[in-house]
């Protein structure tokens, strides 16, 4: 399967999503310059986190109008799979792609820490290997991550089990703690009605190695190649050769743009 | 003819300002007094402290690059390469917290990726004064905000440092950042403007009026007027340096860089005159072309603005087309301003009209430096006498204990660490709050594990022995990793050199550090003396704080940092004696800050952190802690916090010593070790091997913290109480 | 022409910042005050040729760029011109 992460200016996890993906995941991976039209064939979007043009007007709020962004609106009538992380979910909720807002944490800070979430709906591309209720540690890194949305519009998410993943305890209690941010619902992740494009703030490529602490996050990207390898008919394309990982300043960006 | 007062406001005395007409053969003009003036500056001419800073070895079989550039880098094989530096922002962190602390990473992150590395991780060590004064909390919260808004968007974790509390900070904050940076080691480059008739070439953001002057700024003391200076403070983008970042290192791989310097303090006069005087040529800049955010700038503006997220850039003619696309793709402004020139002078045009013609060599290895008087402070004598008192009879140490753990210096710094992005480039595989920080190197076994250390009250007591101390436990903290020191990057804060008390500190600490690092045999690769850290004459402690980076040959070997398993054996290296003088302990309790710095045998401290080297190697330590500040028992109260599960322990103990001292004391090479039973022994014969004093004093489990000092319990308290204590520490004070 | 935009979260939107400025001038003893919220400021220099247009233009981009609608509410006035 491909997939392709997006690079606009400020992403700083665009090389983090790669090598999970490529290195990890053992999936080919090219990244997407935010001034192209071109989305070359990928198979999945992945918006990364960092802070897309300094996240200065409203996190993700400038990046939804770069060109690429145009393409990806297309990739997802389509039924495209588009992933955003962090700021790859503020993005999308900035675009549209997904319902609601994010507000400030509700202690006014950063947080970056390790934290629990809850599958609540496994039957979707991105949480379809994992089991409901399934408890994974994942971290979350960010500033703006407390989810809004009007109470009719929470009502219909609820309904439509448009909430995939909440914040809940290491138990999987969704204690008021557990809730770091102050997110209504403790959503943590969203899927669009279609089910093809999913928002989380917690960060999946952080948890994809048992050396950096947890591999839960493989859970997810192990979804979406499982959904993609059976809707392909079971057809498996093979990553490409590991690139060296992005120690050096010649990272695999510069030979790809 | 300049006046007085001018020279004053330039912090020049006659006599410099006369050696400056003989080197240049006239009077200068404003701009050019301007220049000398931030180039002879403390903080960029060491004037004060050159002499001394002579003292450290420089030497070193993994070193590549010394003192002398940007930052430090060593040798860590597979063809790579460790680039690293502290810098102090403590000026202008008391100014403007957030954007003084900002700025200051902003600032050490181009130092890093000037030389063609990556960063890769940041870690500060802060001081503040004590958090009950709301000036105090406001400072800490803008500092903490500060670093983690340009750090988290610049996208570079930060993986570590420090948090101590003072009064002598209270007015006088220190904000030390060091960041690590990780280059391909045959592409290092260098702030070099070879090649005569090369372009000179101005990249990223807009000159603007910021902190003209910021680099005298630093180099005076604080007085009642330091209000009025505030407009200088320079403000951060941490976008565009994000920007800057990738176009750099774009154009470095691409091969169109010959040399390239960061506009830091002094801007485009350092980064001007450097390149040049480093490769005995000149240059020739027209200052018209310079970009520009505010209009009607002047020379002297222009040269000495510290607008930050700029660099100079020189490459060669038929390369500067394609460095500006890449630039332009980057959404960033690349401009020829200049060229290179081989009569060794810096000559700028304004206007059309010449303003500035001075020699380079003359700005930048020509600042005067001073053997400034030295004299050992009474006080130092007075304190060292004070003889401990008895331990009243009615202390509930089990009490004390409690306190100690919950002390802001030594409770836990969640609060300020998780406004960090830690994260960030999956690589930390050992979390802020360990002994030392771990980061895995993507592609091999191996994990490069660095530490900040600085204990100011020692170093006040005894600025020789501080030095010393704050050197072996900074190495101690890299051991309890597993990892063997490579190199060695400090930052000295003092207060005013021109007092001879502060000049025998800093000459004091100076040669401690010098010391210690020749007896582990690791060479110091630069670093940064932050001189006049005082207001109204009050100095801050001598604040040495080192950074030392080290290897890790295999990451999987690395202990956690609390308890992992029931009944584990507890193994203490190292001697407990009785030394409590400037302890934790003697503050909380009696409320002193005397006695003696405690004692430190290389020998011996060497031999510990070898013996626990070896025994993570061979995979036998399942937790390893070193003993710092609140001494064995509070260090043992951390490894279970720390502990996931909520271990607690049973230690026994009989040293025929005061069992304050026993508990609390603060006496140096000792480090805890955790293993499993039946590995205990080999581990005790390793050390036996060695010569160095070690035993079981006990086993982990339980859900209580217990210590049995000669038959008598004197510490019980349950795991969750003392977490409880230690964790709401600090976030305490913050809530409103 | 130069027009002043205020944006702020809509009052049935929590705004953490300004409660926790409210705090802060309570503990200074500031009691008379009974709320706070917060907000951003634009303020935006135009083409005089936009005259006859900028009761639609300025609403347009302020929805469309400056305020998230979801969360967000504006208003707007002529300072300048």
């Amino acid at each position: 399967m491909k997939f392709g992460v997006v690079v606009f200016p400020g992403s700083n996890c665009d090389y983090d999503t790669f090598h999970a993906l490529q290195n990890v995941m053992e999936q080919e991976t090219v990244f997407l310059w935010h001034k192209d039209s071109d989305l070359q064939q990928v198979d999945c979007v992945v918006l990364p986190g960092g802070f897309s043009y300094g996240d200065y007007l409203r996190s993700g709020a400038i990046a939804r109008f770069s060109p690429i962004m145009a393409e990806i609106k297309k990739f997802a009538s389509a039924g495209g799979l588009v992933l955003g992380i962090c700021n790859g979910f503020q993005i999308l909720l900035e675009a549209g792609l997904l319902p609601g807002a994010m507000l400030t944490n509700k202690n006014l800070k950063f947080l970056c820490q390790h934290v629990y979430i809850k599958i609540e709906n496994n039957k979707t591309a991105f949480s379809r290997a994992g089991r409901k209720s399934q408890v994974l540690s994942i971290p979350i890194a960010h500033f703006d991550g407390n989810y809004y949305a009007p109470p009719e519009l929470l009502a219909q998410l609820e309904e439509r089990k448009q909430i995939v993943f909440r914040y809940c305890d290491g138990n999987g209690r969704l204690t008021e703690e557990a809730n770091v941010n102050g997110s209504l619902h403790h959503i943590a992740g969203l899927i669009n009605e279609q089910g093809n494009v999913l928002g989380l703030m917690p960060h999946p490529e952080r948890a994809s190695e048992k050396i950096v602490g947890s591999d839960d996050g493989q859970v997810i990207f192990q979804s979406i190649i499982d959904y993609w390898e059976k809707k392909a008919g079971g057809r498996k394309k093979k990553a490409g050769k590991t690139v060296r990982p992005v120690v050096s300043p010649l990272p695999p960006l510069v030979g790809s743009l | 003819m300049i006046d007085d007062k001018t020279l004053a406001d330039h912090n020049l005395t006659r006599d410099e300002y006369d050696f400056i007409v003989k080197l240049i053969g006239r009077e200068p003009n404003l701009t050019e007094l301007g220049i000398f003036s931030v180039m002879w500056s403390e903080h960029c001419g060491y004037k004060s402290s050159k002499v001394y800073l002579k003292k450290f070895p420089t030497k070193g079989k993994y070193l590549i690059q010394g003192p002398g550039e940007n930052a430090g880098v060593m040798d860590i094989g597979d063809g790579l390469a460790v680039v690293f530096k502290i810098e102090s922002h403590n000026h202008p962190s008391y100014l403007e917290p957030y954007q003084g602390a900002a700025t200051g990473v902003g600032g050490i992150l181009r130092d890093i990726f000037t030389m063609g590395a990556r960063p890769v991780a940041v870690l500060d060590s802060l001081r503040f004064g004590p958090l009950d004064k709301p000036k105090n909390r406001s400072v800490a919260e803008g500092v903490v905000s500060g670093i983690s808004g340009y750090g988290n968007a610049f996208g570079v974790p930060t993986v570590g440092g420090e948090v101590y509390f003072h009064d002598c900070y209270s007015q006088n904050p220190l904000v030390n950042v060091c960041c690590v940076g990780l280059a391909e080691k045959d592409r290092i480059f260098l702030a070099r403007a070879q090649g005569v008739g090369n372009a000179v070439i101005y990249v990223g953001a807009k000159t603007g009026r910021d902190g003209i002057h910021g680099a005298t700024m630093a180099s005076a003391e604080f007085g009642k007027e330091t209000e009025q200076k505030r407009p200088n403070v320079q403000v951060g983008d941490p976008f565009k340096e994000k920007l800057l970042l990738e176009a750099c290192l774009e154009v470095m791989a691409k091969g169109l860089v010959i040399g390239i310097q960061d506009m830091g303090a002094a801007g485009l006069t350092c980064s001007t005159t450097e390149m040049a005087a480093k490769s005995d040529t000149g240059m020739e800049i027209n200052l018209d072309l310079v970009p520009q955010r505010e209009e009607g700038m002047n020379p002297y503006e222009i040269m000495l603005s510290e607008s930050q997220e700029r660099m100079l850039i020189v490459t060669s003619q038929d390369k500067v087309k394609p460095l500006q696309d890449v630039f332009s793709k980057w959404d960033l402004e690349a401009v020829v301003i200049g060229k290179v020139t081989e009569d060794e002078q810096l000559k700028a045009y304004f206007h059309g009209e010449l303003v500035i013609d001075i020699p380079v060599k003359a700005v930048v290895d020509l600042c005067p430096a001073y053997r400034r008087p030295v004299e050992a402070p009474a006080f130092v004598r007075r304190l060292a006498r004070f003889k401990v008192p008895g331990m009243p009879p009615d202390l509930d140490l089990n009490q004390v204990f409690l306190q100690l753990v919950a002390s802001p210096d030594i409770a836990d710094k969640q609060w300020v660490f998780r406004q960090y992005d830690h994260m960030v480039q999956i690589n930390t595989i050992v979390l802020p709050g360990a002994d030392a920080a771990v980061l895995r190197l993507k592609g091999t076994k191996k994990g490069l594990a660095m530490t900040l250390d600085g204990n100011s009250l020692y170093a006040y007591l005894n600025p020789k022995r501080g030095g010393e101390i704050a050197v072996a436990e900074a190495c101690r903290n890299l051991a309890c990793a597993g990892a063997a020191p490579m190199g060695v990057t400090n930052c000295l804060n003092f207060g005013n050199p021109e007092k001879p008390e502060i000049m025998w500190q800093f000459k004091e600490a100076v040669e401690g550090i010098a010391r210690a690092c020749r007896q582990f045999d690791i060479p110091v690769t630069g670093g940064n003396v932050s001189f006049y850290n005082e207001t109204e004459g009050q100095a801050v402690f001598p604040t040495p704080v080192l950074g030392i980076v080290g290897l890790v040959d295999d990451v999987a070997t690395i202990p956690a940092a609390g308890f992992r398993g029931e009944r584990e054996a507890i193994i203490l290296l190292g001697e407990n004696k009785e030394e409590l003088g400037g302890s934790e302990y003697l503050k909380l309790v009696f409320d002193q800050e005397k006695g003696k710095a405690p004692e430190l045998d290389f020998r011996s401290e060497k031999s510990v952190q070898e013996v626990c080297r070896q025994a993570i190697k061979q995979k036998l330590v399942r937790t390893a802690h070193d003993l710092s500040e609140g001494g064995l028992a509070v260090a043992l109260a951390e490894c279970s916090i720390k502990s996931k599960k909520g271990l607690g322990f049973e230690v026994k103990l009989n040293d025929p010593i005061r069992t304050d001292a026993l508990l609390f004391g603060e006496s140096q090479s000792r480090i805890i070790l955790v293993a499993k039973e039946k590995n205990a022994g080999k581990i005790l014969a390793l050390a036996r091997k060695m010569k160095v004093k070690a035993k079981v004093i006990g086993k982990t489990g339980g859900k209580k913290m217990v210590i049995w000092h000669r038959k008598k319990k004197v510490v019980d308290q349950p795991v969750e109480l003392v977490r409880d204590a230690f964790k709401n520490s600090i976030p305490g004070y913050f809530k409103v | 022409m130069k027009v002043r935009i205020l944006v702020s979260l809509k009052p049935s939107v929590l705004d953490p910042q300004g409660q926790a400025v409210k705090n802060a001038l309570h503990t200074l003893g500031y009691q008379t005050v009974k709320d706070v919220r917060q907000g951003k400021v634009f303020e935006i220099e135009l083409d005089n040729t936009v005259r006859q247009t900028v009761d639609k233009l300025i609403p347009e981009i302020a929805d469309k760029v400056l305020a998230n609608p979801i969360i967000e509410k504006f208003t707007w006035e002529i300072i300048e011109g």
